[in-house]
């Protein structure tokens, strides 16, 4: 087996080779991703990646956890957007089951995954701007992230770990309170975003930074299994809420903003359109909300509300059974992805029967998309490395699982 | 949808030794492949316009220690122009080898490195085959079956 080599020693052909350490710990490598670079003057050479300092071992718990107890884990998975983890794995356990859940929880699932699209897009264009030096970007996101941050906490209870859906539903109903207050975001927020643009789309400095730096073809992104915006900006036109629709995406409009350069400020212009298509999907969810129950009635999933447990018996063991043992997965495989804010996320499930899965795979899209990043930077100026890790908005939660 | 059915169809008729069992499971389609023709299987499922399958999603592994052979290869397969997805498989033994599918999509580069990270199988022909998420001096493989779940 031949073995890449990983230095590029001094030689004549590189006489002023200089290797050196970025991360894991350094701020603008949002997490913990070790880079080595290997420059010859500003210029990169080569750039090897280094990936795993916050695995957690997740796959393998896993297996011993019922599918119950791993909601918690996916909010540490991408945690800049949890709510969509949350629901991405509750659908994966579902279609396994062959659950379908009512009309209303549909919808408030969209309002979830929308809603983590547009904080995760706000951390990423504050820590952006930051990286490059913009730094007044970060405190207009950062205020508003907080706003978003109180729904999320009104919602779930928790602002980061929010594990709020449940196989079979969500763990309890949006209340009228909260939905005037997601009235007032969605009616709101669009100004916020031409007020982040206003401060950049035509940012002298911005475009230098951003364009023509880091390009990536689409025939290498797909190569690469890149997806979500970073893929779209190359002009590849592919969304799972288009191309394969679940909770009902098939019922909204909105468009799939694509770029056509593949480089950083593509990446920006894409994200950026995203964060106002995604207040477009919210503005319809609240909209078209049904009335109903939030999950299904199926006590042998799905615990049975508080007060049937109070009144029954046999409700009460439904509730004991679910808690303490879970409940049984037919046995079979299913791989489920959605459109997570950096990507397709996917599930795949092998199941033997039982409580736990056998085998618990995570496809995660920051994986894949980091591993682009030699790509993006190669042949490149060392000051652009921070503005193309930034663009490809990695969260290190997710990559190393 | 019936993901990956017709395409399975056109691979047992290119391939008839090929392939050695396929089926389903909520209308996801799946086949087993021949170890030794993965790689043509594989170039033709990209290539060949009628599968086009541009896009590798995914390589892992399932560890079935009762089994002959051991080690289970999974790979998700992708097309964007016809919006389908096919589930491959294939057997092979404790530590493989296994081609590697780098030559055709870049994306088995660190999906492969997992695969052998955490289960040990040798992908032959892969250009940097390391632990990825592990740290280099690990000597465990943590997602085969004999690792232990929990210390009790």
């Amino acid at each position: 087996m031949m073995m890449q080599q990983h230095t590029i020693e001094r030689s004549d052909e590189h006489p002023d080779i200089i290797t050196i350490n970025m991360g894991p710990s350094h701020p603008a490598t949002h997490g913990v991703l070790r880079i080595v670079l290997h420059l010859d003057g500003e210029r990169v050479v080569k750039a090897v990646p280094h990936v795993g300092y916050l695995h957690r071992g997740m796959e393998k718990l896993a297996e011993n956890r019922t599918y119950l107890q791993f909601i918690p884990y996916t909010d540490r998975m991408d945690y800049l957007g949890p709510l969509a983890s949350n629901v991405g794995f509750a659908l994966a356990v579902e279609e396994l089951l062959g659950v379908q859940v009512p009309a209303r929880c549909e919808v408030v699932r969209v309002m979830c995954c929308e809603l983590a699209r547009i904080g995760a897009h706000m951390l990423w264009l504050g820590t952006h701007a930051l990286d490059v030096g913009a730094a007044t970007v970060f405190f207009h996101t950062f205020r508003d992230r907080e706003w978003h941050y109180d729904l999320v906490e009104d919602l779930t209870g928790a602002r980061l770990t929010t594990s709020y859906t449940r196989v079979g539903g969500v763990v309890h109903d949006v209340t009228r309170d909260w939905l005037k207050k997601l009235r007032e975001f969605v009616d709101l927020f669009p100004g916020r975003v031409d007020e982040y643009e206003s401060l950049l789309t035509k940012n002298t400095i911005w475009l230098m930074r951003t364009q023509g730096v880091g390009v990536i073809t689409a025939e290498q992104a797909i190569s690469y299994g890149m997806t979500g915006p970073s893929l779209r900006a190359t002009g590849v036109e592919f969304d799972l809420r288009k191309a394969r629709p679940y909770s009902g995406y098939e019922n909204y409009d909105f468009d799939l903003p694509t770029g056509s350069r593949g480089d950083v400020y593509d990446r920006y212009l894409v994200r950026i359109e995203e964060m106002r298509q995604s207040t477009r999907i919210l503005d319809q969810a609240l909209e078209n909300l049904p009335e109903g129950p939030v999950n299904i009635d199926d006590p042998k999933i799905f615990i049975p509300p508080k007060k049937r447990v109070l009144t029954s018996m046999e409700e009460l063991i439904h509730q004991f059974m679910i808690v303490t043992e879970g409940f049984d997965c037919p046995a079979g495989e299913i791989y489920h992805s959605t459109e997570v804010p950096k990507g397709e996320l996917g599930f795949y499930i092998v199941s033997t029967g039982g409580k736990s899965p056998y085998r618990l795979r995570i496809r995660s899209p920051s994986f894949n998309n980091i591993a682009t990043l030699p790509v993006l930077v190669e042949g490149g100026l060392v000051a652009d490395v921070v503005a193309n890790i930034a663009s490809l908005d990695p969260v290190m939660g997710e990559v190393d699982r | 949808m019936a993901d990956g059915e017709r395409a399975i169809e056109l691979l047992r008729a290119k391939f008839p030794q090929g392939v050695i069992s396929a089926g389903s499971y909520r209308d996801q389609h799946w086949a087993e492949i021949r170890v030794e023709r993965l790689l043509d299987v594989c170039r033709w499922l990209k290539e060949d316009p009628e599968t086009s399958y541009e896009f590798l999603t995914d390589v892992t592994a399932v560890h079935w220690p009762d089994d002959s052979e051991v080690m289970e290869v999974v790979y998700h397969l992708f097309s964007l122009s016809r919006n389908d997805r096919v589930r491959l498989k294939l057997r092979t033994g404790d530590r493989g080898p296994v081609p590697s599918l780098n030559g055709l999509w870049d994306s088995a580069n660190w999906n492969e490195r997992e695969a052998y990270d955490m289960f040990g199988i040798v992908f032959e022909g892969h250009p940097d085959l390391r632990r990825i998420l592990m740290p280099d001096e690990y000597t465990d493989r943590p997602l085969r079956k004999e690792f232990p779940l929990y210390r009790g």
